[in-house]
């Protein structure tokens, strides 16, 4: 048995899903992860699971500190999960969310790229799954540009495993760096997945569009399976300071004029990956300890948020700022979960966020990452702003929207009363959670000055929204989309295509004299070149044939994707 | 940690049940128990000893003002950003 991923159970359980009946689906859904977490907590630590495929040894289970503290919470995140999507009957949904969450356990305990890769693509594939089964048209496009990109970072991880393969002849997953071709292949892939600037908006654009209960799902894994194999390969690499803090900074600006809350949530989320990430470039024992403790409290804020929102959205149907307010009157409960989450998001002390961010800004101060640290401490104020204060404040309080609905399912309660029990648990008992960090930890995150330096920086935050809100300076929500990185794609590249198209068509309907005399000249150009005498009737090296075949299939191949 | 409510009354919620933050007075409450406690937090700055390795931090109350500062940048900035980002909400339907 110590050679079964807890993964592996997880997916070739999730298969099991269609057949079951009645109570007994529900039940075997649960029992799932429960059977998993156990199986993982009866693991020494180790590499286990080794097949010989393709000549290649793979370790298909690999049980170490890092690995581990990540497997827990990706199988807790999948049992609060459950919990949560209980009321779903869609049998494709609750199938495809556990093999997503299983591929993403089993990619964590990878031990070496072959593994992960399979993983990794099985993460992508099943989890677009999850957006289109709102079966709207949105949702459909969305979950298309969504899939593109994540096979695009399957890709790149495959040619650079591909490529490590050749020149160094290992397939193991330890620390790749970036002094490599292949390193720089693979820093990509993990860096698409991870949303770095630029490459960030696949994020924004699907999560929103998924299913109430299909945006809690992917908001636990994909991005933090990115975080873990970027602490595993690339821990130390200085680059990801700066990457990391523009993570941080650049999102909150879109989050404060966003109108749906659950895009505002999709853009704090990368907001707060960036500090996860900026630990990994720090790369010290107490940065790395930082990343891991944040990816664990992460995962149980942000998905109580979002299935704060996702029980508006399923009660009210919208999640549109400019069109909720004065639900705490008809949703109580979900108000009180939902500014739970808030306080653990905006590290209030007592509450998840603040023993673990804590440890990565204080990392940046000890190695004296000064504008980094500015950078976090703005980023900190920022993420509080909007995710502390606008989300629960536009969707519960603000001006009564009028609407009255009934309060979320129980199901819902529970999935979220057990996230909020777990986000103040920590906060209260850091020492729960440092026991199981990569490294030994020693660092108190209740000292005086610490909690009250936070409380300053956080009700100074509150200050400013109350001021710009009582002077009527604050934006107001509005009916609107706002253009991002994907507008690229989504337009600028849509533009480029009709143009090259209609280009075609004025070049079709050019008049016949133009044509005979093009065909005139092409022929005698023809007989130049390919004539007796001609420049292509010459024998050609052999490399110059493989290069043009290469361009050529290149283009083919950017022409087939487009 | 409380955040600042506005409440209106509306229409529709004539014969509803009235709750605490419906009342103006309430909502005023809130606000000033916000400026209250940040009161408290500026005052008691120079008690606290700051550990940190940079000079700006042991500036008197440095974290609230940055706070301050950082938060008011943040949104007036934002709401400039929307006249260069926000577009209508069926943009990108054709």
């Amino acid at each position: 048995m110590t050679d079964v991923s807890p993964g592996l159970l997880v997916v070739v359980g999730a298969l099991l899903v269609p057949m079951l009946r009645g109570w007994a689906r529900p039940i075997y859904m649960l029992a799932l992860p429960v059977v998993a977490f156990l199986h993982l907590v009866a693991l020494p630590y180790g590499a286990f699971g080794g097949i010989e495929f393709l000549g290649l040894n793979l370790v298909t289970l690999r049980v170490d500190r890092l690995s581990s503290i990540f497997g827990y919470i990706f199988l807790i995140a999948t049992f609060v999960s459950v919990i949560y999507s209980l009321h779903v009957r869609d049998v494709v949904q609750q199938t495809a969310s556990l093999i997503y969450a299983g591929s993403a356990v089993g990619a964590v305990f990878a031990g070496d790229l072959v593994t992960l890769f399979v993983y990794w693509e099985g993460t992508a594939i099943a989890s677009v799954a999850l957006i289109w089964a709102r079966r709207t048209e949105a949702s459909y496009h969305a979950g298309m540009r969504y899939l593109i990109i994540q096979v695009l970072s399957g890709l790149l991880l495959f040619f650079g495993v591909l490529l490590n393969y050749r020149v160094s002849g290992s397939i193991s997953f330890n620390a790749l760096g970036l002094e490599t071709a292949a390193g720089i292949l693979i820093f990509l892939a993990f860096g698409i997945k991870c949303a770095f600037p630029l490459v960030h908006n696949w994020l924004q654009d699907a999560y929103p569009e998924a299913t109430v209960t299909g945006t809690v799902w992917l908001s636990a894994f994909t991005t933090k399976l990115a975080v873990y194999s970027l602490a595993r390969g690339y821990a130390g690499t200085e680059i990801l300071v700066p990457i990391g803090a523009a993570m941080t900074a650049f999102p909150i600006f879109y989050a404060v004029i966003e109108n749906d809350l659950r895009r505002v949530l999709a853009y704090s989320l990368n907001n707060q990956l960036g500090f996860m990430v900026v630990g990994i470039g720090i790369g010290t024992e107490l940065a790395l300890n930082g990343t891991a403790a944040h990816a664990f409290s992460h995962i149980l804020y942000k998905a109580l948020l979002f299935m704060s929102m996702g029980a508006v959205l399923h009660r009210v149907g919208t999640v549109k700022g400019s069109e909720l307010g004065g639900l705490y009157k008809s949703m109580p409960w979900t108000t009180a979960f939902c500014i739970i989450g808030a306080a653990s998001i905006s590290a209030f002390p007592l509450f998840s966020g603040f023993i673990s961010k804590s440890l990565i800004i204080s990392a940046a101060m000890k190695e004296g990452y000064y504008w980094t640290w500015v950078v976090l401490l703005f980023a900190s104020a920022g993420v509080f702003h909007h995710s502390g204060i606008k989300i629960p404040y536009f969707a519960f309080f603000a001006h009564d929207s009028g609407k009255r609905c009934q309060e979320a399912p129980l199901n819902m309660l529970v999935a979220m009363a057990i996230a909020a029990a777990l986000c103040v648990g920590l906060g209260v008992m850091p020492g729960l959670l440092y026991a199981h960090l990569p490294f030994a930890v020693d660092y108190h995150p209740y000292s005086l000055d610490h909690v009250v330096t936070q409380l300053q920086l956080l009700m100074f935050s509150a200050l400013a929204f109350t001021v710009l809100m009582r002077t009527g300076l604050y934006p107001p929500e509005l009916k609107s989309v706002n253009l991002d990185f994907d507008w690229t794609y989504r337009r600028l590249g849509k533009s480029a295509l009709q143009s090259l198209a209609s280009f075609g068509r004025w070049i079709g309907s050019g008049s016949t004299t133009t044509i005979t005399r093009t065909l005139t000249a092409f022929v005698s150009r023809l007989y130049r070149h390919h004539g007796p005498k001609g420049i292509l009737a010459r024998t050609w090296p052999t490399g110059s044939m493989a290069f043009w075949t290469t361009f050529l299939l290149g283009a083919y191949l950017i022409l087939y994707y487009l | 940690m409380k955040k600042k409510r506005q409440a209106k009354r509306t229409p529709a919620a004539k014969s509803e049940k009235r709750y605490w933050l419906d009342d103006t007075r309430n909502v005023n409450k809130v606000v000033y128990a916000v400026y209250a406690i940040c009161g408290l937090l500026l005052v008691i700055d120079p008690l606290i000893h700051k550990h940190g390795p940079f000079a700006i931090e042991h500036w008197f109350g440095f974290y609230g003002i940055y706070g301050f500062v950082a938060c008011v940048a943040l949104v007036l900035t934002a709401k400039e950003l929307r006249r260069l980002l926000m577009r209508p909400e069926d943009y990108y339907d054709d």
